[in-house]
């Protein structure tokens, strides 16, 4: 079963990736597509990051019951850990919901609507019009939220710690200047263009797919957000065994 | 013209069609008629491609579009025209860019010409002035008279109708019947509906194709059709008390 599907999903990017029609059209729509993947999520992003770098001071600094490490350790933890977890994954996880859930429903909905049934009796490659720009605008935009959401942590760290003296923002900065290796940057960047690609093409090719009525875009989109998280998941593990 | 070759098509255990063959003039108004579960709506996405026909050829002016890959359609698929059933008129956008899509993908027209094309269709299905709503806004009535603009944009060489008269009002389905009927006089088009209206056999039906159980049942016109014997269409035409006493008039 799992084979099956995984071949009908390889065979829909087959399609996907087919040269378009008229490339000003597709590029009006991969805008319009990072304008809704990228803009429409930022607030979620800010907040929900904001918070995970509080948070985490908090929870470093409880655990740092040694003298003996200064506490501008809690920096340094607090940033690599978002830069090389939190941030990418933690994202993704909430873009999955957010963004993977509407594009399901919205192809799953053209689908039963037959609105995508119009399309390829136009003669129009569907799966191309449809889900080639979301990938686009998902490989470029959500690559944009990560870095815009370790910021966010980092900086949220910093107040989190101010506000509940678990660290003094001098010792936070010393730590997360302290010692920094680009090369996790670089790890967080290849993790969020993979999870991007996720996050856009399995719920394009569940709400493709979708046949039925409401019930079933319903469905199929619980389910696509589900099967996502499982695969962000899995490849987080693989990309961090790979380049860790 | 076109043609159906010896089509089946079957959904697991279901043979829901066992060898249709016909053929369909330009200029000509041909419906396909039947009971629930006949295969009428298969036929047709057969027809359009929509699925492929376990057997059999379908025949576009001698060419054969069964045979051809995605890419080798797209020539003929320029030329159709289809009015869905629910419209599937796309949602995210405005009458103007609904009509306007087809044009925008597969013309080099100018903005102005498309605009103006555009407005040509909309005024043809008595729709001025409607460039600016949206889908949601809209009628039933008002949907299908887009579908159609939609249809018509590309002054199709055929015009595929499935149940265009579904869930509307009977004035407003014949002002649908005739626009179909002008506009396959018009284009010269060959035009193929499927429905279960019986104003629209009676009223613009040049060939009528009566399928039950997946077969070809019988073939004639409008005419004929009150004139035939055969046990299984006279049950379906006549099923109403109005329609069984109408014929008496015939």
């Amino acid at each position: 079963m799992f084979l099956a599907h995984f071949g009908k999903y390889l065979l829909l990017l087959k399609s996907v990736f087919k040269r378009p029609e008229k490339w000003r059209i597709y590029w009006r729509e991969i805008m319009h597509e990072m304008n809704e993947i990228g803009i429409g999520s930022l607030g979620l992003i800010v907040i929900i990051s904001s918070f995970i770098g509080a948070v985490m001071t908090m929870q470093i600094a409880f655990q740092l019951v040694s003298d003996l490490i200064p506490t501008s350790v809690i920096g340094q933890i607090n940033r690599d850990s978002n830069i090389l977890e939190l941030g990418p994954t933690i994202s993704a996880l909430v873009l999955m919901g957010k963004v993977g859930s509407s594009i399901s429903s919205q192809i799953g909905s053209m689908r039963v609507t037959e609105q995508i049934d119009a399309l390829e009796i136009m003669g129009i490659n569907a799966p191309g019009y449809l889900i080639l720009p979301k990938i686009l605008a998902g490989v470029v935009m959500i690559p944009a939220l990560v870095i815009v959401a370790i910021a966010c942590a980092i900086v949220g760290g910093l107040v989190g710690g101010a506000i509940s003296g678990a660290v003094t923002p001098t010792d936070y900065i010393n730590g997360i200047t302290d010692n920094f290796n680009g090369f996790t940057v670089s790890v967080a960047l290849v993790k969020a263009v993979v999870f991007g690609f996720i996050i856009t093409s399995i719920p394009a090719y569940k709400g493709f797919y979708v046949r039925g009525g409401a019930l079933e875009v319903g469905q199929a989109s619980t389910h696509a957000v589900v099967v996502g998280c499982i695969t962000i998941l899995a490849s987080d593990y693989i990309i961090t065994a790979l380049m860790l | 013209m076109i043609t159906i070759e010896n089509i089946h098509k079957s959904f697991g255990d279901n043979h829901v069609l066992d060898g249709i063959s016909a053929y369909f003039e330009p200029g000509k108004i041909s419906l396909i008629i039947g009971g629930s579960g006949s295969g009428k709506s298969t036929l047709l996405k057969c027809m359009v491609g929509l699925h492929v026909p376990d057997e059999g050829t379908v025949i576009f002016d001698g060419e054969d579009f069964t045979q051809m890959d995605f890419e080798e359609r797209v020539p003929i698929r320029k030329d159709i025209g289809m009015l869905f059933q629910n419209s599937a008129l796309f949602d995210s956008m405005t009458v103007e860019q609904n009509v306007m899509f087809p044009l925008e993908m597969f013309t080099q027209m100018s903005r102005q010409e498309k605009l103006e094309r555009v407005n040509f269709c909309l005024e043809r299905v008595n729709l001025p002035g409607s460039n600016k709503l949206f889908p949601a806004e809209l009628s039933g009535g008002m949907k299908k008279r887009v579908g159609i603009a939609r249809a018509i944009s590309m002054s199709p060489k055929y015009l595929f109708c499935d149940e265009p008269n579904s869930g509307l009002d009977p004035e407003t389905a014949i002002v649908i019947d005739e626009l179909i009927q002008d506009i396959t006089e018009e284009y010269q088009c060959t035009t193929i509906v499927v429905t279960h209206d019986m104003n629209s056999v009676m009223g613009i039906g040049d060939k009528i194709l009566f399928l039950y159980k997946g077969q070809k049942w019988w073939e004639g016109s409008n005419k004929e059709i009150t004139r035939s014997d055969v046990k299984e269409l006279n049950s379906f035409v006549f099923a109403s008390p109005f329609m069984a006493a109408a014929k008496k008039n015939f």
